[in-house]
């Protein structure tokens, strides 16, 4: 097809977008005129705001109210009218150890093993995340041939589903996979990757920094390349070296950025599900059954469905998130 | 620009190379390995035939044994290569093997069969790339329906989240109204609280509706996104009222106001919104785990996450169709990479 055809092909397809376009707009119009009609130009705002406003309330503000109702109402119905009220006692269950730092001690020990999972988990994946993203961030802003290559390199796994991310990883960890092939080739042991409680808790961290580092790079990226470069020249004349002016320019500059990508990573690392679901399954054993996998099992995958318990977890959740969210406010709010 | 003397971003010596540029060369080649290596063995593995799959330790490239049709026989013989005892060795292709001991023919002589120990032969062997996972697993897995259920559930919940946050978005930007500041205080306390936070009830009220197994299910709860009316907003709130009092003096409707001044000025931010909801919804997960328990309602990725669960993994259909759900996200990804990689960097958001 030469060049013109292209061109008129674009045309015709775009002219064909705009009318289907402005028939649609037509189309609603008599509807709106119409209840503009009624109402005046004071109502429209509410009539724009209504659809959002509907679903945002039904599908999220009344649902949040309606965890409360879950969380302080028991038996395994999963109609709130068919709930007795037992006011704390899910709380109590969720929260009574004899000893916090042993979860055998604990009346719902795969709860606490649940938050000790996740606040290991928590800690090494977001302190591996910002190392490994500051670092490629800071490489890929130096004078860089085909940066937007290696930007892009490092950036595609974070679009990949955390299901096809699991299915790759899994391929390669397991017993007869590729790293256990390059093991054997090299004269070494197999590993028991996937099998052993250690190893499969340190590659659950080890996939989700590779499948989200790309995207705090990025942000990193951003904010290094926002700090003026005159700052540097300035430093230069006055004889500072390369560590000076990583320390005494870059990482003050940097740090609102670094507070939102700390944050960030935070709030995602805490809702980790997808990738250890189907990577290890919460395996081996309880190694790594993480908070949501938690609630998930309680409230829809286990035959008799304690719905009361997985709400009282996920409000002790919600608490974490919402500390964490308001420092990400705070933070942003510095940052402009 | 060369007079600048920017370290961190420029390069020490002019001439030579700095120690620094070799490591950052260095870490960035690492990097291409263990960011693209995975990737690439999955798509070289679902190439396999299925022995190549169960073989240990593994080989980089699809391999396939060659095969030969020998008259007289109806299937093709796979082709060994046979070391005799005197050292000379021949390429036969095997008619049986009986225990220990293989039975082949030469294929320009199939009268005469030889019988040799099956150590003394191994496959004749050539790259090569086999499409078997792929229809087998087309076949098998019911791709083309969770396919199609993806892109019902991407497009309509995309198509639905522009329009619904859009029109709060314009609402919230351009208006004074009663009750502005509190729906707008109301939605940014929500903007972090995900769904796994308010799954059980969710699920209830998807079940009061009456949309388990419904596609509606998946794609009404998520529609409202919270971050997107905020995004949309505050890109709105840059775009000057004057406009928006012209048309009016000019007879227009608040919703041609709406529909043909705002939305086409507020483009970029919709993109990045269409881009981010493409991402979300394609990818998503946990959701529709919940709300889709029957086969025929399965998105891409429950599926996929089914099929892995089952007790005998067939890994070859599984690499093929891991293949295939990544294949559509990587193409947008090639053609929209910039705007991708910008929107993120300027929102912060994924």
């Amino acid at each position: 097809m030469s060049l013109a055809n292209l061109k008129t092909l674009r045309d015709t397809a775009d002219r064909f977008f705009t009318a289907v376009y402005d028939g649609l707009v037509a189309a609603v119009d008599f509807i709106f005129s119409f209840i503009q009609r009624l109402l005046g130009i004071k109502g429209m705002p509410y009539v724009f705001v209504l659809p959002n406003l509907l679903i945002f309330g039904i599908f999220i503000l009344f649902p949040m109210l309606l965890n409360f109702v879950y969380a302080f109402t028991g038996g395994t119905s999963f109609f709130p009218e068919q709930r007795p009220w037992v006011g704390t006692q899910n709380f109590e269950q969720l929260l009574t150890c004899k000893n916090y730092l042993d979860p055998n001690t604990c009346v719902e020990d795969l709860f606490w093993r649940a938050v000790y999972n996740t606040i290991w988990y928590v800690v090494f994946q977001v302190a591996g995340m910002v190392l490994i993203s500051l670092l490629t961030a800071l490489i890929l802003n130096r004078k860089i041939k085909a940066r937007g290559f290696f930007r892009s390199v490092f950036f595609y796994p974070v679009l990949l589903s955390p299901i096809v991310v699991s299915l790759i990883w899994k391929w390669i960890l397991q017993d007869t996979g590729a790293l256990n092939g390059i093991l054997t080739s090299l004269g070494y042991q197999k590993m028991p990757f996937l099998i052993n409680a250690q190893q499969a808790q340190f590659w659950v961290v080890m996939i989700s920094i590779w499948a989200f580092m790309g995207f705090y790079t990025l942000i990193l990226l951003a904010g290094l390349q926002s700090i003026p470069a005159d700052l540097y020249e300035a430093a230069a004349i006055d004889g500072a070296n390369p560590w000076q002016a990583f320390t005494r320019i870059t990482m003050p500059l940097l740090t609102p950025t670094m507070v939102v990508v700390v944050v960030l990573s935070l709030i995602r690392a805490v809702q980790v599900f997808d990738i250890a679901f189907v990577f290890t399954g919460g395996g081996p054993g309880t190694a790594t059954l993480f908070l949501v996998q938690f609630i998930y099992n309680y409230g829809f995958s286990s035959p008799n469905k304690l719905f009361g318990l997985a709400a009282a977890a996920s409000l002790v959740m919600a608490a974490v998130l919402i500390i964490l969210t308001g420092i990400q406010l705070l933070a942003r709010r510095e940052e402009n | 620009m060369s007079q600048r003397f920017t370290f961190l971003t420029a390069r020490r010596g002019r001439k030579r190379p700095h120690l620094t540029d070799v490591l950052s060369y260095l870490y960035l080649i690492a990097g291409v390995v263990v960011m693209f290596g995975p990737i690439l063995w999955l798509v070289l593995s679902s190439f396999k035939t299925t022995q190549e799959i169960a073989k240990f330790p593994p080989r980089f490239l699809p391999y396939q044994q060659q095969t030969i049709s020998v008259e007289g026989y109806e299937k093709p013989l796979p082709l060994f290569e046979v070391q005799f005892p005197d050292g000379s060795t021949r390429t036969l292709a095997q008619v049986r093997r009986v225990g220990l001991e293989a039975q082949l023919i030469d294929p320009q002589n199939p009268g005469e069969i030889i019988k040799v120990n099956i150590n003394q032969r191994k496959p004749v062997e050539k790259v090569a790339f086999t499409l078997d996972n792929y229809i087998e697993g087309i076949k098998s897995f019911d791709f083309g329906l969770y396919l199609w259920n993806s892109i019902v559930v991407t497009v309509v919940a995309t198509l639905l989240t522009l329009l619904v946050n859009s029109m709060a978005a314009f609402a919230l930007s351009k208006y004074r109204f009663r009750g502005r500041q509190t729906i707008f205080l109301i939605m940014i306390s929500t903007l972090m609280v995900p769904l796994s936070v308010v799954m059980v009830p969710v699920f209830l009220v998807i079940t009061k509706i009456g949309w388990n197994n419904n596609l509606l299910g998946v794609i009404i709860p998520a529609a409202a996104t919270p971050t997107g009316v905020f995004m949309l907003r505050q890109y709105m709130l840059t775009i000057p009222d004057e406009l928006i009092d012209a048309a009016r003096i000019d007879g227009a409707s608040e919703w041609r106001i709406y529909a043909q001044v705002i939305l086409p000025l507020a483009k970029p931010a919709i993109a990045v919104l269409a881009i981010f909801s493409v991402m979300w919804r394609w990818n998503d997960f946990l959701w529709p785990l919940i709300v889709l328990s029957r086969n025929e309602f399965f998105t891409l990725q429950v599926g996929l996450a089914s099929f892995q669960g089952e007790l005998n993994i067939q890994w070859n259909l599984i690499l093929a169709m891991t293949v295939l759900t990544l294949l559509p996200i990587t193409a947008v990804f090639g053609i929209l990479q910039r705007y991708i990689t910008t929107g993120i960097a300027t929102t912060g958001m994924k």
